[in-house]
């Protein structure tokens, strides 16, 4: 069976499993940023490991991760217009959306943060990274237990 | 929400610590690749602590609440195949993991006698365990293993 007839024949489950293995991603992305971050005390080493964490790791994740929420919500009819969503969806949207804003928010500071770096500066910024990718840890830890718990 | 629904996702954010865990070990796979001093290693250990956490929550959360579940539900049962497949997959992971861990503690021994002997510089055969290929290859299995049981998961391959 080629992978195409796979994806025709088990669509939904291939958009889940692509859609959770993005989350994963996205929370190890997240998970390896703030832990580089905050040990790094100082060490330009690890402030660019903590940056470039988010930036190849995290940032990808939240794209596969999204782009396969869409397909899911597509197939299963919930982006019509006037279709009654449950609320787990609704949480998990919201988080997903708010998450990729602050997430852009992020990799913008951290991004200029490294620059400076050369410079002597940055730790600043790098810290505001730091204190965002915990806040979207926590994020997506409410969006992991919506979607997985399902509340009513 | 009821037990069970608490259960099924504390049992999901298990396995999200599993490879959450698995992922920041690839970033620290990726960047130990260019260390070759003690120090440099050596300021790797609170991250990989912070690895070993995640992962070890992540592996017993996914284990005994998976397990629990497979009870607890009317519509799976321990013997299902795509469940047993999932247990195997989880021991077999596990252990890939353990024996990564200790291809790469060779290089974190090998940084702490340095430092304890006062030789701070690069050292080529520090570079050399830090760049051990039997960890790469050892943590890619880890990760395919992995892999397959978030694709047994989702599948559930033989479910009714």
């Amino acid at each position: 069976m080629t992978l195409l007839s796979i994806a025709h024949t088990h669509g939904e489950d291939v958009a889940l499993f692509l859609h959770v293995l993005g989350a994963m991603i996205l929370v190890g992305g997240l998970l390896a940023c703030a832990s580089s971050l905050a040990f790094a005390r100082g060490d330009v080493r690890f402030l660019r490991l903590g940056y470039f964490s988010l930036l190849a790791v995290a940032l990808p994740g939240w794209l596969l991760m999204r782009i396969d929420a869409e397909w899911i919500a597509s197939k299963e009819g919930w982006n019509a217009k006037g279709v009654h969503t449950p609320k787990w969806l609704d949480i998990g949207f919201f988080l997903a959306d708010a998450g990729g804003l602050l997430l852009l928010i992020s990799l913008i500071a951290g991004g200029i943060g490294v620059r400076r770096l050369r410079a002597g500066k940055g730790t600043g910024l790098l810290k505001a990274t730091l204190v965002l990718s915990v806040v979207l840890l926590g994020a997506y830890v409410v969006a992991v237990w919506a979607m997985a718990g399902k509340p009513n | 929400m009821s037990f069970n629904q608490w259960a099924l996702a504390l049992h999901v954010l298990s396995a999200f610590a599993y490879v959450g865990g698995i992922v920041l070990f690839w970033v620290l796979v990726v960047a130990v690749r260019r260390v070759d001093t003690p120090e440099g290693t050596l300021r790797m250990a609170p991250i990989v602590k912070v690895g070993n956490a995640a992962v070890g929550i992540g592996a017993t959360g996914t284990i005994v609440i998976g397990i629990y579940l497979a009870f607890a539900l009317d519509s799976y049962a321990i013997w299902n195949g795509w469940i047993i497949a999932a247990l195997v997959l989880w021991a077999i992971s596990v252990e890939l993991g353990r024996r990564t861990g200790a291809a790469y503690m060779q290089g974190m021994d090998k940084a702490k006698e340095l430092d304890a002997a006062g030789k701070p510089d690069a050292n080529a055969e520090l570079l050399a365990l830090n760049r051990t290929s039997a960890g790469v290859v050892l943590h890619a299995l880890t990760s395919l293993a992995v892999l397959l049981i978030l694709l047994d998961m989702i599948f559930k391959p033989g479910a009714p």
